[in-house]
């Protein structure tokens, strides 16, 4: 019975959070202002930081709200209110007849995703992390992060400076 | 006894698909290129979400990493990308996307 109880709140919780993360990614493509969909953004980013939680990802989930829901929209937030955009709130969406065909395009790619999704359960290598193993997340990810991906994290590390490197070359004053 | 089944896999991988369609929409209709950069940022975060549910269903590390690297490319899009767009602005004074056609010949 108790755990009747538990599955049915995570149920309730997942139903909550997925509602509310397609609602929210919908207003983002909709709003007029700019400002607008950055903080729906946030929300989205939310929602599928608790779906994170309901998987027992916790590392994810965390990483997932300071590097996106915090970083990221916090620089998207900084240059819209650094260009001025005020001119630009009218055009808003328009309907042309080629976004149209795009629209049309992208939901039979919707229904392309659906169909494989329902037709045929996940296969392949099932490995050794189990739920039990997986809770205590953070101690897994970090050993396999820095044992069997230690090439790749070298190279993020080396991308993420050439990054910084490349935006302040990019956004430095022309002479 | 009546037994609530667990979650499946496949809702997490249908909203998953949802989110991905909403962004490539917004990618392919919007004009204003900060919120097209918001619609690819969304995508990104689908395609996250499938990674980390079938690393939980297949019970591997892989996936979860993949998403940490995920992340870690996108932080570093959003920096240049940004850049971009304030240098765009600065010389075009204007981010809609068919507005810019400097490659355009």
């Amino acid at each position: 019975m108790a755990e009747n109880f538990g599955i049915l709140f995570q149920w309730l919780i997942f139903l909550g959070a997925a509602f509310i993360s397609i609602l929210a990614s919908f207003l983002v493509i909709t709003q007029k202002n700019p400002i607008h969909s950055a903080l729906f953004m946030v929300l989205t980013f939310l929602c599928v930081a608790v779906l994170y939680l309901l998987l027992h990802s916790q590392f994810i989930a965390i990483i997932q709200v300071v590097v996106y829901a915090g970083a990221i929209v916090m620089l998207i937030v900084f240059v819209i209110m650094l260009l001025d955009l005020e001119t630009e709130l009218r055009t808003g969406l328009k309907i042309v007849y080629s976004k149209v065909i795009g629209g049309f395009l992208a939901f039979l790619f919707l229904l392309g995703i659906l169909y494989s999704v329902i037709a045929k359960s996940p296969t392949g290598k099932v490995g050794s992390y189990t739920t039990e193993k997986m809770s205590v997340s953070t101690k897994a990810v970090g050993e396999v992060l820095f044992t069997q991906y230690l090439f790749p994290f070298e190279v993020v590390s080396v991308l993420l400076v050439a990054a910084i490197i490349g935006a302040v070359v990019l956004s430095k004053k022309r002479r | 006894m009546w037994v609530v089944p667990s979650i499946p896999p496949a809702l997490f991988l249908m909203l998953s698909g949802i989110l991905f369609t909403i962004g490539v929409i917004g990618a392919l209709t919007r004009r204003n290129a900060i919120i097209v950069f918001m619609s690819i940022e969304l995508m990104l975060n689908a395609v996250n979400l499938s990674f980390v549910t079938l690393s939980r269903f297949l019970q591997s590390m892989d996936g979860i990493l993949f998403a940490f690297f995920v992340m870690a490319v996108a932080a570093a899009e959003a920096a240049v990308g940004l850049a971009i767009f304030v240098m765009i602005y600065r010389s075009r004074e204007t981010i809609n996307v068919d507005e810019i056609n400097l490659l355009k010949w």
